[in-house]
């Protein structure tokens, strides 16, 4: 066999060629491709992320409106369950011993394999002080853990709507934002909602070394990779939580809002919807019930009403008219225009109260006629040799005020409004084929009219600033932020201030005049208070009462938007609420009990529920 | 005595151990000795297989040769004691219960086979064209490759097919040895690429064989072109008629009709050897028509499972491909330096299953990176040629084809182990000699290396 000793060298080559072949893909599979290293850093590395705290919530005078507090979610491992005390467990989780056997069978049953390596959820939101106790018992369960986490409480149960809430993120706000995981809060509504970002603070990482269970072996690279987290920002908020906790007394078993404001900053005092809820059922995992129920009622309980509900604007409006008219020159302190219980022209005919006749512009506010409204409207419009123009005029001047368009406020969810356009009318009555008289309801608000509280609240401080605004908003200072400069900026309307004193000086005879001063009732003591009623038609039912006022009429504090939905006519409800706020803000007391009795008792919910609706 | 060979299984074995550790790492569980860890379990055979090469040495060269077939009989024993009374693991039935202990016995049959075939060999008499004694060479290699299938140790039972090295050696005419690779290759080929294109490929390499042998270069042509032009016309001929062929029947059909033109031209023109030509694409075109047939109805399905992975098939990196895959994950993220010892997240992650056995290589590549790999590899390959250097020294045909089939043992686990770990060979469940945690595994490959160093030392002349 020795003639094939050549044979070796084939041999040897062949085994080289083999090595060789491997040696490539090594070569190729550990210098060459990055794939793998990319997927055995997803595999080999676990991201835990750390949640910081979330900021606090504070109102105007430092008061806590929201806080933090530690519960416990209870979690079992399954590999590290063995026999415990079941009754011990029971009584400190408050459940019962079956329940428990029940669910650990559920989680035993579903961890298979891997899972069973894995923290499973077995009880959620455990107070510290039950944590206390189940301590003592730690070393008689063993697999059993407890996870730290944070949620909200709320020392003062006020403006959940304002407020608002935290809640698992849903599954678009996760994929929209790699700050929320599974499981993780975000803010809901109100505040919670408008400055998520610099409540939730920034997330911490720590990066771990897993092992194929996912269990954690060590920390990755001595924590390189780690992250700290930052705390959220605290926030002060605008709101006087005192006047904001009388404004829901007053409203309670009514369905409406407050809206009020410091007109100098354009600051939101206090910003009540009712009905509303109490936040604090959000934080506690064993209400779900009651949170359901939330969103179902059909009173609309999670609904802003201060910023999503959209009202006419009734008589309050003619306020704006008023300075409308001196500003195109059609009416001054002098114009003054008869009243018989209407205004009649034509087929048309809108009613009015009786009141002494004629009024001047000052008058035609204390008395609130629509007479003298319907004059002062038409001779606007129709001051412009074509309707169009003329509309268009009056249009330019009260969308200056914010009606009709979102005022930018930092409250989510604010409703546009409407404010209709010559194309409205167009398309109702044909292009040309309108004039002033079509169009003349816009002379008592209204009409193709809608306004939230919200508009309504500012229009009022406007007035009280004579021809400015800042515009509203809940939030004073974010902890180690800037204050938002749109907040700074004050508006200017395109009435010039000189043409305020008629339109003030007709809202303060409104509540002080005993001559025909629709709201004389509510007129406060050593308070000048400015203010107009308002009846807005409703055509599913009762008229809505509304009020705005300000107060004092010089160097104005405060200024106040009330809608009570089938609450009457403005002097009925509203203007009584909102005197009320007005005295509460300025003299932080109330000296006119009844008056209080009166609003206090006032229960429009449940009488409408038990009255049929006369049509 | 061979020191340097002594050298290289230190070596091998250290990074072994090296290996295992790491593969038991974790930072609570830091102790070496633990006595429950694999390491020290390794550490423990490692001692035994020093005893084992020292026994090995101590006994005087002639007894391997003398009590050859002794040897072999009692490891096919073995082997059959396993068959019948093993213990399962992983689907296998290898693990023999001996008192204590449990061993693998198909890792002591290769010793014995790699002996017997040796001494069959050797004999004085034997030659390798007489069909008589090839059958007997054929038989020994045989019986344990039926029994490694029995226990369904498919590896195993290919690690005795790698002995062809020995017949080769031995002066096995080199085209059975080709033709041998060749249909491994066609078997693969055919799961591939469409079945037309085989035939066609094969049509072409054959009249290109016989063109370029013959140097008839015109006549090929004319059998190319009137193959192409019959294909064509019995493709689109029958549907004339509504009658429809598959294109890889119509391919089929010219070729048969091209053999009896072959045949006479060759009978004609007396190149005889143009029968053999003829008989092998027969053959050819024959595996490869059979090769569905063997991988749906002969294979199992996690074996056609691991062949359609390795191929690119088909793939499910979370089922059946887990292994593979998270196993080129280790090695690959390794990189070109490694990660350190003790540093590789897979690895103390437990992400590779089998990682202290057969998958062995995945720590090595993931902990010490493209440099580790080459050194193992290297190591190897210095092992293999300085047994078939001492091999080629021996003066005796027993102990120069022994030395073959030393090399040839090794080799095949070299390098099926690590081509499996890196994704270019099936997975079938060997061991990374004198590496791979396992105590039969380790003293197998001891006894086998030494026992070649001892006839080496001896020179054993079993003609004197």
């Amino acid at each position: 066999m020795n003639e094939f000793a050549n044979r070796k060298q084939y041999i040897l080559v062949f085994f080289a060629f083999v090595a060789a072949i491997l040696l490539i893909r090594l070569f190729y599979i550990q210098v060459v491709d990055g794939t793998y290293k990319r997927i055995a850093n997803q595999n080999g590395t676990r991201n835990e992320v750390i949640y910081p705290a979330r900021g606090l919530i504070y109102d105007r005078n430092g008061e806590l409106l929201v806080g933090n507090q530690t519960v416990y979610d209870i979690v079992v491992v399954p590999r590290e369950l063995s026999t415990f005390d079941t009754a011990a467990l029971a009584q400190v989780l408050g459940i019962s011993a079956d329940q428990i056997v029940a669910t650990l069978r559920d989680i035993k049953a579903k961890a298979k394999k891997i899972a069973a390596f894995q923290p499973t959820l077995f009880y959620k939101q455990i107070s510290t002080e039950a944590f206390a106790l189940l301590r003592e018992k730690w070393f008689k369960l063993p697999g059993f853990y407890a996870l730290p986490r944070s949620v909200r409480t709320y020392p003062r149960s006020v403006a959940g709507n304002l407020i608002g809430y935290i809640s698992e993120a849903d599954s678009s706000t996760i994929a929209a934002d790699m700050f929320y995981t599974q499981g993780s809060y975000a803010g809901k509504i109100g505040i919670e909602q408008a400055y998520e970002l610099p409540l939730r603070g920034k997330r911490g990482l720590n990066v771990y070394v897993r092992d194929v269970y996912n269990r954690i072996k060590n920390s990755y690279a001595d924590g390189m990779h780690d992250t700290v987290a930052t705390p959220g920002a605290n926030i002060v908020c605008t709101i006087d939580a005192g006047l904001q906790e009388y404004g829901e007394r007053l409203m309670a078993n009514k369905v409406g809002s407050i809206v009020a404001i410091e007109p100098a900053t354009g600051e939101i005092l206090s910003l009540v919807s009712t009905p509303g809820f109490d936040p604090s059922l959000f934080n506690d995992v064993h209400q779900l019930a009651a949170r359901g129920a939330l969103s179902t009622d059909p009173m609309k309980p999670l609904f802003n009403r201060a910023v999503m509900a959209q009202y006419p604007p009734g008589s309050t409006f003619k306020c704006l008219n008023a300075l409308v008219g001196q500003q195109e020159g059609v009416a001054t302190v002098g114009t003054s225009y008869p009243c018989s219980n209407g205004y009649y022209s034509g087929r048309l005919h809108v009613g009015c109260h009786k009141h002494f006749s004629p009024t001047t512009l000052v008058q035609s506010l204390q008395v609130s006629c629509n007479a003298y409204h319907c004059h002062l409207f038409r001779s606007i419009i129709d001051k412009y040799d074509i309707p169009q123009e003329g509309f268009n005029a009056w249009r330019r001047h009260i969308a200056s005020f914010g009606i009709g368009q979102r005022l930018g406020t930092d409250i989510p969810n604010e409703l546009r409004g409407l404010l209709p356009t010559v194309a409205t009318y167009d398309r109702q009555h044909g292009a040309n084929r309108w004039k002033s008289l079509s169009i003349v309801s816009l002379a008592i608000g209204q009409g193709e009219l809608g306004v939230t509280p919200m508009h309504m609240a500012n229009v009022a401080a406007t007035i009280a600033n004579r021809g400015f605004f800042y515009t509203p908003h809940v939030v004073k200072e974010i902890q180690g932020g800037q204050p938002d400069s749109r907040f700074l900026t004050p508006h200017a309307t395109t009435i010039s201030p000189a043409h305020f004193a008629p339109v003030v000086e007709g809202m303060y005879m409104a509540v002080n005049s005993e001559f025909g001063g629709t709201a004389r009732h509510v007129k406060i003591a050593d308070i000048a208070l400015c203010g107009k009623t308002g009846t807005a038609q409703n055509p599913h039912g009762q008229d809505h009462s509304a009020f705005i006022c300000f107060a004092p009429k010089d160097n104005p504090k405060i200024a106040v938007a009330v809608y009570i939905e089938n609450g009457g006519s403005g002097a009925k409800w509203a203007a009584p609420t909102a005197s009320l706020m007005v005295e509460q803000y300025l003299k932080k007391k109330v000296t006119r009990k009844w008056l209080e009795d009166y609003v206090l008792n006032g229960d429009l919910i449940h009488q409408q529920s038990s009255v049929p609706k006369e049509q | 005595m061979d020191w340097l060979v002594v050298l290289m299984w230190l070596a091998l074995m250290s990074i072994g151990l090296m290996g295992i550790y790491a593969v038991g790492y974790s930072d609570e569980h830091v102790r070496f000795f633990d006595p429950a860890s694999r390491s020290s379990a390794q550490a423990m055979w490692v001692g035994v297989a020093f005893l084992i090469a020292f026994l090995v040495m101590l006994v005087e060269g002639r007894f391997y040769h003398f009590f050859a077939e002794a040897l072999y009989a009692l490891s096919l024993l073995l082997m059959v004691a396993t068959l019948l009374f093993g213990r399962e693991i992983n689907g296998s039935k290898s693990w023999l219960a001996l008192g204590p202990l449990s061993v693998q016995s198909v890792e002591f049959m290769k010793v014995a086979t790699a002996l017997m075939l040796a001494k069959v060999m050797g004999a004085h008499e034997f030659r390798l064209q007489n069909v008589r004694d090839i059958v007997r060479a054929a038989l020994v290699v045989a019986a344990p490759v039926g029994l490694a299938l029995g226990q369904h140790d498919m590896g195993s039972s290919l690690v005795f097919v790698a002995l062809i090295v020995v017949l080769y050696r031995a002066g096995l005419r080199t085209w059975i040895v080709l033709s041998g690779l060749f249909f491994v290759f066609l078997f693969i080929l055919s799961l591939l690429v469409a079945q037309e294109a085989i035939i066609i490929f094969l049509g072409l390499v054959f009249v290109g064989i016989f063109m370029i042998v013959s140097q008839r270069y015109r006549y090929g042509l004319i059998a190319i072109g009137i193959i192409a032009v019959s294909t064509v016309a019995l493709y689109f001929g029958p549907q004339l008629f509504d009658v429809h062929l598959s294109l890889f029947e119509a391919l089929l059909i010219a070729h048969a009709a091209m053999l009896p033109v072959a045949a006479v031209y060759a009978w004609w023109s007396r190149l005889h050897y143009i029968f053999l030509v003829v008989g092998f694409f027969v053959a050819a075109v024959g595996t490869c028509y059979s090769v569905d047939y063997v991988f749906d109805n002969v294979l199992k399905e996690h074996q056609r499972r691991r062949i359609n992975d390795l191929l690119g098939i088909e793939s499910d990196i979370k089922g059946w491909g887990y292994n593979v895959y998270q196993s080129k994950v280790a090695i690959g993220s390794g990189g070109f330096t490694g990660k350190g010892f003790l540093e590789g997240t897979q690895t103390k992650g437990s992400f590779v299953p089998e990682q202290s056995t057969d998958f062995i290589f995945c720590t090595l590549g993931e902990e010490w990176g493209f440099v580790g790999a080459l050194v193992v590899l290297a190591l190897y390959l210095l092992l293999l040629a300085r047994l078939v250097g001492i091999a080629e020294r021996q003066k005796s045909t027993f102990a120069k084809l022994y030395g073959y089939g030393v090399a040839a043992i090794l080799f095949f686990h070299f390098a099926v182990n690590i081509g499996m770990t890196i994704g270019v060979m099936p997975v079938v469940g060997i061991p990374l000699p004198f590496i791979s945690y396992g105590g039969s595994s380790l003293w197998a490959f001891t006894i086998l290396i030494f026992v070649l160093l001892k006839l080496d030392v001896a020179q054993y002349d079993q003609q004197q």
